[in-house]
Formats: C-alpha cells, sequence, structure tokens
C-alpha cells in the first residue's frame, strides 16, 4: 500500500478515538474497565517496540552493539534519575553522548 | 522534552527512507509519537497494512479518555460545536497534562482559545523538531545519524521508566517489555500489536487479581 494512503488511513484511524470523544463526553465514564484495559494494551504496545529495539535492533540500530545499547540505556537513567531532577532531555541527549563515545572509543 | 522525541522520530525516518514530507506530516496526521514510531517501524518491517493499522489504533486509543476527560472542561456558550472537533486533533498526551494542569485557573470562557494556542504551538514546535531531525540524520556523519535513531529508545526509556510509579503503568510496561521481543521471535509483523495485547491483557489481568 501506498505510504501516504497508510499515513490518511492511520490519521483516521486515530481520529476515530479523538472526535466521537467530543459527542459522547459526559455520557460515557472516562474511568471504566475498558479504559483500564486499553490503558495496559497501549503502555505494552510501546514498551514492547522499545524492548524489542534495544534486544533485537532492526535497521540501522542492528550496526550497534549490545554493549553500546546497555551502556548508552546505564547512562540515560542515571543522568534522568540520579544527576538531574528528571530531566529528560538531558538524559536522552547524555545517552546519545556516551553512545557516540563509546562507539568512537571501540 | 518534546523536542528530544521528535527530533529522534525524525532521525529514524529518514534512516527508515521514509520521504521527508511524509514524516513531517505524520507529525500533524497522527500527532501521537508512539503512533509514528509504530508506522515507521512497522513499515520498515514490510508488515502487513492490517497489523499496522492495528497497531496504531490500539496505540492511540488513550485518546478517548483523555478527550472524555478534558472536553466538558472546555464547553462555554458561544463556541461552535466544530471547534471542539478540531480540539480533538490537537490534543496530545503533553497538551492534556499541561491543560489539566491550568485549567482551574482559566476562566471558562477562554479555555477553548488557550488550548488551541498552546497546542498549536506544540504541533509547530514539534514539526520542526522532526524535520530537524531528518535533515541532521541525513546530513551528519553516520555516527552522529546513529545517535540521533539511538535517541527514540532511550526517549522511550525514560519516559517510560519515569511513570512505573502508577501501578496500571508498571504492570503493562513491564508485561510489553517481555511480550513485545517474545512477539518479535514468533512473528515479527504482528509482534507490535499481538505483543501488546498479550502483555496488556495479562497486566490488567495481574492487576484485577490483587
Amino acid at each position: 500500500m501506498d505510504l501516504w494512503l497508510l499515513l490518511g488511513v492511520c490519521g483516521i484511524a486515530t481520529y476515530l478515538w479523538r472526535g466521537p470523544g467530543v459527542l459522547i463526553a459526559g455520557k460515557l465514564d472516562s474511568k471504566g474497565e475498558a479504559f483500564i484495559w486499553i490503558s495496559c494494551v497501549a503502555y505494552a504496545i510501546i514498551a514492547g517496540l522499545v524492548a524489542r529495539m534495544l534486544i533485537l535492533p532492526t535497521g540501522v540500530l542492528s550496526e550497534t552493539t549490545a554493549l553500546e545499547r546497555v551502556l548508552g540505556s546505564v547512562v540515560a537513567l542515571a543522568v534522568y534519575f540520579r544527576l538531574s531532577k528528571r530531566n529528560l532531555l538531558a538524559g536522552v541527549l547524555a545517552s546519545a553522548l556516551a553512545f557516540s563515545l563509546i562507539r568512537m572509543a571501540t | 522534552m518534546l523536542v528530544a522525541g521528535y527530533v529522534a522520530f525524525g532521525a529514524l525516518a529518514a534512516a527508515n527512507d521514509i520521504p521527508f514530507g511524509l514524516a513531517v506530516t505524520s507529525t500533524a496526521v497522527l500527532w501521537a509519537l508512539p503512533a509514528q514510531i509504530i508506522l515507521v517501524e512497522m513499515h520498515s518491517l514490510a508488515a502487513p497494512v492490517f497489523a499496522t493499522l492495528l497497531a496504531v489504533m490500539l496505540s492511540s486509543a488513550r485518546f478517548l479518555p483523555m478527550t472524555l476527560m478534558l472536553m466538558p472542561e472546555m464547553r462555554a456558550p458561544g463556541h461552535r460545536d466544530w471547534k471542539y472537533y478540531v480540539a480533538a486533533q490537537l490534543l496530545s498526551l503533553s497538551g492534556w497534562t499541561m491543560a489539566v494542569a491550568r485549567f482551574p485557573d482559566i476562566p471558562r470562557g477562554q479555555r477553548l482559545g488557550w488550548f488551541y494556542g498552546f497546542t498549536v504551538v506544540l504541533m509547530t514546535v514539534s514539526a520542526v523538531s522532526t524535520a530537524l531531525g531528518y535533515v541532521g540524520a541525513d546530513h551528519l556523519p553516520p555516527l552522529a545519524k546513529l545517535a540521533l535513531v539511538f535517541m527514540v529508545p532511550m526517549y522511550y526509556l525514560l519516559i517510560l521508566s519515569g511513570s512505573v510509579r502508577e501501578r496500571v503503568a508498571a504492570l503493562g510496561l513491564a508485561c510489553g517489555a517481555v511480550a513485545g521481543p517474545l512477539g518479535y521471535l514468533l512473528t515479527p509483523e504482528w509482534s507490535v500489536p499481538l505483543g501488546g495485547l498479550a502483555g496488556g491483557s495479562i497486566a490488567y489481568l495481574l492487576l484485577r487479581r490483587r
């Protein structure tokens, strides 16, 4: 399928959650069981994708070594939780820098 | 915050040979970073259209409860109905979080206007970040390109591990992080939606057992 067409269809698919929300707001409980389940699924999807990118990388990331990915992750977590007050930008940039340095050194 | 995520996404799109215009447009059309990453990743895995669509839909279902919660807070006399349907497209996680925090201090009649202003700025900054990440990945040396793409999993590693204090998030993340790679070993093209459904459902059952 043409990628532009796929983007359009995916755009409609995401709007199917947004648009009807306007119409039925106030008539449906936003804290119901179905929403807790779908929230679990949404977390699991992105966590699964990210875990796979780190454990079983495809595309350009498959050129990286496991050591580079692990050390990059450790630096990201250390900077985010320990060295900065949960500054996302600092954590991500530090991990990218550490990743580059490790790659240049090895 | 958003800048790092969208710069990384732009680089990922460039590395997967997604056209530049499509990568930037996806920021406005999908306006959900997980859905955009899923679209690019699954396209490069040559996943079936239905699998991609299912994964994008499941990942963006959180917009329904978010819209349900926010719309009544913005309702005020004098606003045309269609403006709320446009607002629904402008909604993102960061816009929603900010709106929930700021609305108590904003008079009801001004909330919709504030929401438009804030979310349009967010979307513009994100689209520019996507473009910068894309162009950067295309023109910088291979090492810098790789580092930019590496920021995609790092961005979510931090966002997700930052939210584990909520039980729903913690269980969903843990089960998903196991189910995603396992699913990939079984069926690469379907691993994203099926791993998410399996991991998320197990997480939900664990949540309800106690």
